[in-house]
């Protein structure tokens, strides 16, 4: 297939309306277990169906919840947004579950429906992977079912879930991952295991949709001080949703005492902001800068590479109004590279489709 | 460039370090195993007296897990912010194209051809018996 290429969405949500909906993609075992423990649905908290945040109004259909049709959803992306390809990661909330059996049969059928109702229904669509982290053998298994399917092209993991990712017992996922040719992407959300401070529980929603950012920092700097990029030379990591403006400020900080404890994680022999240019990416919905140009100018300037930013609408969670799904704030002059190259750049098997 | 006779060398063991004072400049001389490196106290960052600071080795990893510990005693960390300073060249190890400790050149003198001259004995006697510490500014 040729498709002629305007943009590349990074970050869209289809949503899951149910357990029903998995219920076919479930074996007889755990399909009877769904309807006999009455298990309804698995939405999280972090995206509550009611908030505003978590859908457009408009977009929203029978029962409130928005992104469960893919008629919708492409005219949206593709239609109205002008997309040419778009990856759809699901925040259904199977990395909830705790039992690790439980969470692999979800998982499993989790990409299944997204194969069977999304993948297959429109050939401009592509996918994550979303793997039970519960259990790393099994999410490792997970990449293996489905990488042969070149539709995916991402392993779908949130920004808070076991423990943080740099650990080495999840090495497994990132050879999996790096083998493939498959990126890490990190999506906000958490699993709840742990506070989503490191405070202790917050009172309210907005303390945790902010904290996101905190999660991510936190999980950049366990990745690279961990070694996962010395390990895996060739793994890109996409934070998707992160709201990306954090990052200069953090990346100071971060290389400026990597200067004075580097000996700690020898393995770290280059600034953190070095490794972060090469081997990081980043959603640009939301982006948190005011629209002010000049202060908008700056904010880029400051993330010191044009490489580093994806496009994406984070359809249809509610981040701007209108068609234009690029923040005002990033200058035209970097649309192509954000749009187009970044992409294809960061996905190698995007590649695939424009051939 | 004038020689300055900065310490005997009986006064810096191997391994030890001296700060002395040449015309109004803080340097610091270190013994590695016989051989002295004069280097300016003053640590290139923010002005860390690099005397007070901990001599360490260098280390290094080709993997994550691997610590490779080589050349103990030639690493000087900064008491402040512990930035890591080669002591054979002066060069930091995060950055060492840019940041650096200035480096005199040193040397070790026989008394007896201190006590002839040109070199300026600074506040203690030198005796011909004795070698010294001489370092160029």
């Amino acid at each position: 297939m040729t498709i002629n290429l305007h943009a590349i969405d990074c970050d869209v949500h289809p949503t899951v309306p149910g357990m029903k909906a998995l219920l076919p993609y479930l074996d007889d075992y755990w399909r009877d277990s769904v309807e006999e423990r009455g298990i309804g649905s698995l939405e999280s908290i972090s995206y509550p169906p009611n908030s505003p945040l978590t859908a457009r109004d408009e977009w929203r259909g029978t029962g409130g919840l928005a992104g469960t049709d893919v008629t919708q959803l492409s005219e949206t992306v593709f239609g109205r947004f002008g997309s040419s390809l778009a990856i759809c990661n699901c925040l259904y909330g199977v990395q909830l579950v705790f039992a690790e059996d439980m969470a692999r049969a979800f998982t499993r059928a989790l990409n299944d429906w997204i194969v069977k109702e999304w993948l297959d229904k429109d050939a401009r669509l592509r996918a994550s992977i979303v793997v039970p982290l519960q259990n790393i053998e099994y999410a490792v298994d997970e990449i293996e079912r489905c990488a042969s399917d070149r539709r995916f092209v991402q392993v779908l993991v949130l920004a808070m879930e076991e423990a943080p990712l740099g650990r080495r017992s999840n090495w497994p996922v990132y050879a999996a991952a790096e083998r493939h040719g498959l990126p890490l992407g990190v999506h906000a959300g958490s699993a709840y295991r742990h506070p989503v401070t490191s405070l202790g529980w917050p009172s309210y929603y907005i303390e945790d949709y902010a904290a996101q950012a905190q999660g991510f920092q936190s999980q950049l700097t366990s990745l690279i001080a961990e070694g996962v990029f010395a390990k895996f030379p060739s793994l890109k990591v996409v934070l998707m949703e992160s709201g990306v403006t954090w990052l200069p400020g953090f990346l100071w900080r971060f290389s400026k005492f990597w200067r004075g404890l580097r000996t700690e994680v020898p393995w770290v022999d280059r600034p953190p902001d070095e490794i972060v240019r090469d081997h990081v990416r980043l959603t640009v919905q939301p982006f948190d800068v005011p629209e002010d140009s000049e202060a908008a100018e700056r904010a880029i300037e400051h993330l010191r590479s044009d490489d580093i930013l994806l496009f994406a609408s984070d359809y249809p969670h509610w981040q701007f109004d209108g068609d234009e799904a690029m923040p005002k704030a990033i200058p035209r002059a970097l649309y192509r590279k954000i749009l187009v190259d970044n992409p294809l750049a960061t996905y190698p098997r995007l590649k695939e489709a424009v051939r | 460039m004038a020689k300055h006779v900065v310490a005997a060398v009986a006064e810096i063991t191997p391994g030890g370090r001296k700060l002395v004072d040449v015309k109004g400049r803080p340097i610091v001389v270190f013994n590695l195993g016989g051989e002295f490196f004069a280097l300016s106290n003053r640590c290139p960052h923010r002005g860390g007296s690099l005397c007070h600071g901990k001599l360490v080795g260098l280390v290094e990893s080709s993997t994550p897990g691997e610590y490779r510990y080589s050349r103990r005693g030639e690493i000087i960390r900064c008491p402040w912010h512990s930035w890591e300073f080669d002591i054979r060249t002066g060069k930091s190890w995060c950055d060492p194209a840019r940041l650096r400790i200035r480096h005199y050149p040193v040397s070790v003198e026989a008394g007896a051809q201190l006590v002839e001259g040109p070199y300026v004995a600074e506040t203690f006697p030198v005796t011909v018996e004795d070698d010294y510490v001489v370092v160029e500014i």
